[in-house]
């Protein structure tokens, strides 16, 4: 009997609790990328094909097999409840924070109008934003980005499917000068 | 602010603040969120706000919230003072259109209006972030933490985890009644140290190898708190030298402690 990369792939994607990213699963079946990928698309055919529970999704930089969403009443019985929803404070922070980042505290509540250290702490108990080193200006305040935790509650392979803003933002006009003086002030992190 | 007809009138239909429903602050995020709001419900164009009447709209909902008693964050009365602010610049006379060069940016509303398209687009996000939210959550992941141990941690069949331990430990709080502190309290001298209660332990178990003793027995009840977190750390550290082995026959069954055969100095 003969091994095929797509089972070899589904046994992979069967055994890990995170996003496997095709380099990762490249490695471990000891084929080349491109391949890799390609069996990755003719399995999430299959998948569909044989009418399975299960799904193949590009997600959060990876990929990872999901129950599909039909059978989500069925999967919610048997396991616990889940964490709350977020809420809209939340979203509206998180959204600032996936466009402009990296990006500071006041620079968030510079464009919200509220004080946001409460929903910000929120954000980065649940994981969906982390630090990420401090910015070169006065106090040196912290630059926040978000996580792969973020891609995956939202369900998408990458910032990029974010949707366009409607009117692009103003470019930062300090970027230049920030980028001038990192030699000599080297961010953290 | 009654008389604000004097000032410069926009031109567009007079807006009725009688038919405006109760607004609460509770439902916005913000005093931004507020505004966006005042626009939409007036069919207002954003790029030529009626600056008299929305100040006059947006006092108005502040002073009913105020007359419930309710607490106004400090960010809206800054909005309300930014907009009476701008409210008055209008009120000045133009200056001669002759140095009209920089005039689209001397209107006193540009900043606001700037500030409330950067917020809206993000606010705008919002729906599509919900949608995103509410799909996901339809499906279901194999959990990352899930049966980690099979493949990391072997735990033989009558060994016990380390959550039972702590299961066990919080069981002893709970008898020693010292989940509930008293009000004040005295802090004794700490005699202990954790190699001694570990030195305790081994020698008290050897005494009786190759018998099992009892996990609880190592416990003084009632007793100091500092003395029980003494003893299940000392039974952790000793577990991690493999000085000691903790079994347990069943679930919910005691755990015994025996001497590790091989006893090495370290």
């Amino acid at each position: 009997m003969s091994l095929s990369l797509e089972a070899a792939l589904e046994c992979l994607l069967f055994v890990s609790g995170e996003p496997l990213p095709v380099e990762e699963l490249a490695r471990a079946t000891g084929e080349e990328p491109l391949r890799v990928e390609e069996a990755l698309r003719s399995l999430q055919v299959a998948l569909v094909e044989r009418r399975s529970g299960l799904q193949l999704l590009r997600i959060a930089g990876g990929w990872q097999l999901a129950t599909r969403p039909e059978y989500a009443e069925c999967v919610g019985r048997l396991l616990t409840p889940r964490s709350n929803k977020l809420s809209r404070a939340a979203l509206e922070t998180l959204a600032i924070i996936a466009y402009r980042q990296p990006i500071t505290l006041p620079e968030i509540e510079a464009i919200r109008g509220v004080s946001s250290d409460g929903v910000l702490k929120t954000l980065l108990e649940r994981r969906l934003i982390a630090e990420a080193g401090k910015k070169v200006a006065p106090g040196r305040p912290t630059l926040y980005v978000t996580t792969s935790e973020f891609l995956h509650y939202f369900g998408i392979a990458g910032l990029e499917e974010l949707p366009p803003l409607e009117t692009e933002p103003s470019p930062p006009s300090e970027l230049p000068a920030e980028s001038a003086v990192e030699g000599v002030y080297p961010r953290s992190g | 602010m009654e008389n604000s007809a004097l000032v410069a009138p926009p031109k567009r239909s007079p807006l009725t603040s009688a038919a405006m429903p109760p607004i609460h602050l509770a439902a916005f995020e913000g005093p931004l969120d507020l505004l966006l709001h005042l626009i939409r419900i007036n069919e207002i164009d954003i790029y030529d706000i009626p600056i008299a009447e929305i100040t006059r709209q947006y006092l108005q909902v502040i002073e009913a919230m105020e007359a419930l008693d309710l607490t106004i964050a400090g960010e809206y009365l800054v909005m309300a003072a930014t907009l009476i602010e701008i409210k008055s610049r209008m009120l000045l006379p133009q200056t001669p259109k002759e140095e009209d060069a920089v005039e689209a940016e001397e209107d006193p509303r540009a900043e606001l209006v700037q500030r409330l398209l950067d917020y809206q687009q993000f606010r705008d996000t919002i729906a599509t972030l919900q949608r995103w939210e509410e799909e996901r959550r339809r499906v279901y992941f194999r959990d990352a933490a899930q049966n980690v141990e099979d493949y990391l941690l072997p735990v033989p069949q009558g060994e016990i985890t380390p959550a039972q331990l702590h299961h066990a430990l919080h069981q002893m709080l709970a008898r020693a009644g010292l989940e509930e502190k008293p009000l004040t309290t005295v802090v004794p001298r700490r005699r202990l140290s954790l190699r001694l209660k570990m030195l305790e332990i081994v020698r008290k178990l050897e005494a009786v190898a190759p018998t099992a003793v009892p996990f609880e027995s190592f416990f003084m009840l009632p007793g100091p708190l500092y003395d029980i977190v003494l003893t299940f750390l000392a039974v952790l550290e000793l577990l991690r030298l493999g000085r000691v082995r903790v079994e347990q026959a069943e679930p919910f069954a005691p755990f015994y402690l025996y001497a590790a055969q091989e006893v090495s100095e370290s």
